[in-house]
């Protein structure tokens, strides 16, 4: 017997009852299409909603929180900023190229649905070993479609995070997210909506490709035969993109919208329901009206393709000649797709017939919610229980070479050159920091943003690996001299029908729920990616948070990494260094199995090293601060070595606290000592920068153009098949 | 002294455009690249980006915008016309300087700063520059890389058109310091005239402190000055 229809397009028989409860009948194919892709999870959160209460979501900044097209926050002066993070995992690895390239198109259109000037992107990458050569094609492929799109429509990727983990090698993680600026006046929010009000479908023609992206290739596991899923994957058009935004950006400025949302997962069901949603409406959608590029398309096909570079405008009648006007001089299609109406009823109408008729609102909302079951992973007790004590190294030196040289924690200069970071003249502090700062022009303010993910630490222990991430991301924005006001996360999961999946979410979310809590920094937007397994086999939990700082005003002489000079007293802050070896980079390039518990990040000291960082890095005696992260003490001063062109002198001794990652610690090269340092907290003075080598006290010493030429090779030569 | 800044679908650098040239003191205005009258402009400046999409070929599709062909009136008539990045793609593709732009050798595309020297200061663009000064400017292209055959390569040396060249920290001229392989290390050209130039590195990403040089600004006024007396 042939498998029903709703199967195949990925929907359970109860999830099929339940649309015939809501319609009264069998739903027609249009219907069907529509609530199979609305119902997904990608499109849904079904699985994942149930549980991100536990985020706190507000503070006097937030002016629109998760749940819309982007988060919202006042930074003062008039500005509002917005920031959203968005996974494109599945379509980069079915096609590196377009995948990448589609989700830099998706996450611009979120920000420009709020009405904001998308001004800067970052990306969150994750693959299996780059000595694989299928590996290397995707990673290339991936920041090749980036650099691509990102370049050519007009919006800079200033920052991003590049991993490395066998786990990944049949799955890897695209995460991108995109920081947008707009005037209080001109948010674009879509609820005042009235009877009547037209919906304007701009931007390019629709097609057939990514018909069912968000269902069969987002919401689902891959087998092995994933390269036929490639007809679902779209094919951007950075130029439409960039043609469109300007256009809608004119007519936000212009006032001459009611609503503005993007068409991303679900296209035009997604768009025109939500839109009618959240006005509390009904719409009647016209087939007939959409400008396309290949004939003989369906209803359902209409209704679902996934075709980049649209967007649905909701405009007062009396305003249409001048939307029409400004889409035709920015030379992007514009086409009257439907009104909205009273009620709450979305009808589709082909030929004047009625192909599908569906309460809007059970679109937008009314898939059902699953409380799946969670259960402890095996392993946790196992690995918990089994805190190797890893041997001293033989060579220090080379342990530092060795890490250096690791693709995660080596030059990423080979992605970021490729990608326009300085567009837009914002870019004050640079990629290659621990995060660009962005200076807010028409006001003395910068932003400071920060990308950080987490797959070894939370695979050990979900909770206090997400947990050490947020503290970790707080004190990247701190160094730039900003106070963390924001965060956005992107949690990438396995398949959320296995318990222990579910478990590993759920203690994740806790863990970031508790740190963002304790700094008083409210989650304003996220995305969930499930399903982010192959052939059975999970990728490592991996939460990807995005954070948002503020530096106001902008610190005088902004500290950067290539900044630190010859006799500069470099002090050690913070935390304290106590071995945390578990998950660490001392671990992987020793070869040890990933064993053991992270240390658990401590609130006190934590809050306490942020707020130390920040007053440091605003001062403007240090040239340098640098937060320590993979690698620990060794790695930080190295790259503050490499990038400066001068050696130093540590005075250590113990190879634990050189190499040890133990959490909220931050490293500071002053041009001269401020009075009182010894009171901040944990400081301790630790060597000073000088000379051409990098002596580890009695440990180690590296010729520092050794280092450097390690470093800046790391993925260069991996990349040339060396 | 009216710059006109042409934005075509797809520039991007012409906000940026605007602001250094307003940090030297001159009066740039946006002007849409189906505009066909820019008879109250003495100067035009073609900005970075990808003007339709880089489609078919670099500028290719540009050169038949309607204001190109003001452009073209403009230099014959010794005005100033200036193209940055992809702008000096466009006005090559329009015959407007010699040679043309192709893909990096590394087939990548390159962000970052890079060294340029002062090869002759007979340009609107490199009057207030010393010969021989090194310029310290971002580039930001994928077709970047200058060619031109072998006769007309022979001749923009030999008349003095090349302007800018890659070189290292030092003023080195080498192919270890020529990012994108282009033919000589050229980075910037003009006409024989030398009103009408061109260059692949963006002088407003270097025209401010905060920005990580201020090399660019030396052009940008050579321009603008340049305006003062045409």
């Amino acid at each position: 017997m042939a498998e029903p229809q709703h199967r195949l397009l990925g929907m359970t028989d109860g999830e099929y009852k339940g649309v015939i409860g809501l319609l009264g009948r069998e739903p027609t194919d249009a219907e069907l299409m529509t609530y199979s892709l609305m119902w997904s999870e990608h499109c849904s959160y079904k699985t994942s909603r149930p549980h991100l209460g536990v985020l706190p979501t507000e503070n006097p900044r937030v002016v629109v929180g998760p749940g819309t097209g982007a988060g919202v926050v006042d930074i003062g002066d008039g500005v509002l900023v917005a920031l959203r993070i968005e996974s494109h995992n599945h379509p980069s690895f079915v096609e590196p190229y377009q995948g990448a390239a589609t989700g830099v198109g998706g996450i611009i259109r979120d920000i420009l649905s709020m009405g904001a000037r998308p001004i800067a992107l970052w990306n969150q990458i994750r693959f299996g070993d780059l000595d694989n050569a299928h590996n290397r094609y995707l990673f290339g492929g991936v920041v090749a479609g980036i650099a691509g799109y990102g370049n050519a429509v007009g919006v800079p990727t200033v920052g991003g995070e590049i991993a490395f983990e066998p786990c990944f090698d049949a799955n890897p993680l695209i995460n991108v997210m995109c920081l947008g600026i707009l005037r209080a006046e001109d948010l674009v929010l879509g609820y005042n909506v009235e009877e009547g009000a037209v919906a304007v479908l701009l931007g390019a023609p629709s097609g057939r490709d990514g018909i069912g992206g968000a269902s069969t290739l987002a919401s689902a596991s891959f087998s092995g035969d994933d390269q036929e899923k490639r007809p679902s994957v779209q094919v951007g058009d950075p130029f439409a993109a960039k043609k469109m935004i300007e256009a809608c950006l004119e007519l936000c400025e212009r006032k001459l919208l009611v609503g503005l949302q993007d068409l991303g997962a679900a296209g035009v069901s997604c768009a025109t329901s939500e839109s009618a949603a959240r006005a509390g409406k009904g719409i009647d959608v016209n087939l007939d009206a959409m400008p396309r590029r290949e004939e003989g398309m369906t209803p359902p096909e209409l209704l679902v393709s996934e075709s980049q570079e649209r967007m649905l405008a909701l405009v007062d009648p009396k305003d249409l000649p001048a939307v029409l006007e400004v889409a035709e001089r920015w030379e992007t299609q514009a086409a009257v797709l439907g009104t909205i109406t009273s009620g709450d009823t979305m009808r589709v109408f082909e030929n004047g017939e009625i192909v599908a008729e569906m309460p809007a609102g059970s679109l937008a909302d009314g898939a059902p919610l699953y409380e799946r079951p969670a259960e402890k992973p095996g392993y946790i007790d196992e690995t918990w229980a089994d805190d190797p004590e890893l041997p001293a190294p033989a060579d220090a030196g080379r342990v530092l070479l060795d890490l250096l040289d690791l693709a995660d924690l080596g030059d990423p200069s080979w992605v970021y050159e490729q990608y326009d970071h300085m567009l837009f003249l914002n870019t004050i502090v640079a990629p290659g920091n621990d995060g660009a700062l962005l200076r807010v022009r028409g006001t003395n303010k910068s932003l400071a943003v920060s990308s950080d993910g987490d797959s070894r630490r939370c695979y050990l222990d979900p909770r206090r690996g997400a947990g050490r991430l947020v503290y970790e991301s707080a004190l990247n924005v701190a160094v730039a001299g900003a106070e963390p006001i924001a965060i956005v996360d992107n949690l990438n999961f396995g398949d959320p029908e296995h318990p222990e999946v579910m478990w590993q979410f759920i203690e994740t979310l806790g863990g970031l729920a508790e740190a963002c809590e304790a700094l008083g920094i409210p989650v304003i937007g996220g995305n969930v990616s499930f399903y982010n397994s192959t052939a059975g086999g999970h990728i490592q939990p991996t939460p990807v948070v995005g954070m948002l700082g503020l530096a106001d005003p902008t610190p005088p002489r902004p500290p950067r990494l290539d900044a630190g000079a010859e006799g500069m007293e470099l002090w050690l802050l913070g935390g304290d260094d106590t071995p945390d070896f578990a998950a660490g980079a001392y671990a992987k390039v020793c070869g040890a199995a990933l064993s053991g518990r992270p240390l658990a990040a401590d609130p006190e000291v934590g809050r306490a090293a942020v707020q130390a960082a920040r007053d440091i890095a605003c001062g403007g005696e240090a040239a340098v601060v640098h937060d320590l992260s993979e690698g620990g003490l060794a790695v930080a001063v190295a790259e503050i070595c490499i990038k400066s062109g001068v050696g130093a002198r540590l005075d250590v001794d113990d190879w634990r606290a050189v190499f040890t990652e133990a959490p909220h610690r931050f490293v500071a090269a002053f041009r001269s000592v401020p009075e009182g340092i010894k009171k901040t907290v944990g400081a301790r003075r630790i060597g000073v920068l000088g000379g051409d080598m990098i002596e580890m006290g009695h440990l180690a010493v590296v010729p520092l153009a050794e280092a450097a030429t390690v470093w800046r090779e790391a993925i260069g030569r991996r990349m040339r098949g060396a | 002294m009216n710059i006109a800044v042409v934005v075509f679908p797809g520039s991007n650098c012409e906000h940026d455009v605007v602001h250094a040239l307003r940090g030297v003191g001159s009066n740039p205005k946006l002007v849409w690249h189906r505009d066909d009258d820019l008879s109250a402009f003495d100067a035009a400046v073609l900005p970075g980006g990808f003007a339709h999409g880089d489609y078919l070929r670099v500028g290719a599709i540009a050169r038949f915008s309607p204001v190109m062909a003001e452009i073209e009136a403009m230099a014959a008539a010794g005005k100033p016309v200036l193209g940055i990045c992809n702008g000096l793609q466009i006005l090559c593709e329009a015959g407007l300087l010699p040679g043309a732009l192709v893909g990096n050798r590394d087939l990548s595309f390159i962000c970052r700063f890079v060294h340029v020297k002062v090869e002759s200061t007979k340009s609107s663009l490199t009057a207030a520059a010393t010969k021989g000064r090194v310029l310290r400017i971002p580039l930001n292209s994928y077709q970047g890389s200058y060619t031109a055959q072998a006769d007309v390569l022979a001749e923009v040396e030999a008349n003095g058109q090349v302007i800018l060249r890659y070189c290292g920290p030092d003023g080195t001229v080498d192919d270890n310091n020529n990012p994108n392989g282009s033919a000589n290390g050229i980075a910037g050209v003009s006409n024989a005239a030398g009103n009408v130039v061109g260059l692949m590195p963006h002088p407003e990403r270097a025209s401010e402190p905060i920005l990580g040089s201020t090399d660019g600004k030396v052009l940008l006024e050579s321009f603008v000055s340049a305006l003062a007396e045409a």
